[in-house]
């Protein structure tokens, strides 16, 4: 029932399909994939999320335990739209060598850059992900990339070629919010390209306030995997992404100090 | 130790002897892989599925398997 009322909101003319690069998305909610309990709660949490997008990352085969890390074994490629990271890259060389190994696996041409800078925070080395994001665009790649919430960053890296930019929330797995709405909505202003705030969603509030901001999608993994009920969390977002969105097209009222009643000041009795 | 009928190989950061004369197919067989779940990178080049089977494994190779995993 949840799921038809949800379909029925995201699918109506309330919202328009989000582009990136060419394909449309129905939901402006993008999840990972990582740090389930189980595979099982992974997939039925991604379900309950309504996310068409979904990502994954690109590691050695353990040789000697093959079928239970593959995730192609559980998540169907025809169900989602697999979406390849670079995590746990640190330089733009080692980047490009993941997103090509990525794409040679032969689902699609999208890649989600991430070149980390710094092991504490997971904080993005700005300018190896512009290098990379370069490198990767001019070879056909359609690059979303993860950055800091730098509005100079995010020009440059439309400039460069990237179908989305990414700017966190706040560090990757802090589950700290929005820390610094003011640049987000400057980058959501400036950029053409879509804009999706990557990280740092905590819960659905964050969510809905994200969008709120009027970027153009979420994209979010430990909120879901790490809250004590994933399924139940990843229902909340879908809903909190849609009702975040549509506040901002529905556009809120002004914000006032004073109070004024919503009730007529005529008519009241002597 | 390598002997005259084994040759070394590296794959995905440990080094093993195996039989010569091995296809990259014949490789990701014998590790019970569907050549299709995986990427092939030999020497730091990555393969074309296709030719899985035309690249015959040679002593000192460097090979990585890789496959999708869970991630962010």
């Amino acid at each position: 029932m949840t799921e038809t009322a949800a379909a029925t909101v995201t699918a109506s003319p309330l919202d328009a399909p989000l582009d990136i690069g060419g394909v449309e998305f129905t939901s402006r909610l993008i999840v990972g994939t990582g740090k389930y309990e189980s595979n099982e709660i992974m997939v039925e949490a991604i379900r309950a999320s309504g996310a068409e997008m979904v990502t994954v990352a690109v590691r050695r085969v353990d040789l000697d335990r093959t079928k239970e890390e593959a995730i192609l074994h559980h998540l169907s490629a025809d169900e989602f739209f697999l979406l390849a990271n670079t995590a746990g890259c640190y330089t733009a060389e080692d980047a490009v060598r993941y997103a090509r190994l990525a794409r040679a696996a032969g689902f699609n041409e999208f890649v989600k850059l991430e070149v980390i800078g710094d092991e504490a925070t997971l904080l993005p080395d700005v300018q190896a992900t512009l290098e990379a994001a370069k490198t990767l665009s001019d070879e056909g790649f359609k690059v979303m990339a993860y950055t800091n919430d730098d509005l100079i960053t995010a020009l440059r890296l439309e400039d460069a070629g990237c179908v989305a930019v990414m700017p966190l929330a706040s560090p990757i797995g802090s589950g700290l919010g929005v820390v610094n709405p003011y640049s987000i909505r400057e980058i959501k202003r400036r950029l053409e390209a879509p804009v999706i705030v990557d990280a740092g969603v905590g819960t659905a509030s964050d969510a809905c306030v994200t969008m709120e901001l009027g970027v153009d999608g979420v994209l979010m993994n430990t909120a879901l995997a790490a809250a004590d009920d994933p399924v139940r969390m990843s229902h909340a977002m879908r809903h909190a992404v849609v009702a975040g969105r549509l506040a901002f097209l529905a556009g809120r009222m002004p914000s006032r100090e004073i109070a004024v009643p919503s009730s007529p000041t005529r008519g009241m009795l002597d | 130790m390598s002997t005259t009928d084994t040759i070394q190989v590296r794959v995905n950061g440990k080094d093993r002897d195996i039989e010569p004369g091995q296809t990259i197919h014949a490789l990701l067989e014998s590790f019970e892989l569907h050549p299709g779940m995986v990427v092939v990178e030999l020497n730091k080049e990555i393969l074309a599925r296709d030719t899985y089977g035309a690249f015959e494994v040679r002593q000192g190779d460097t090979i990585e398997l890789v496959h999708f995993v869970g991630g962010g």
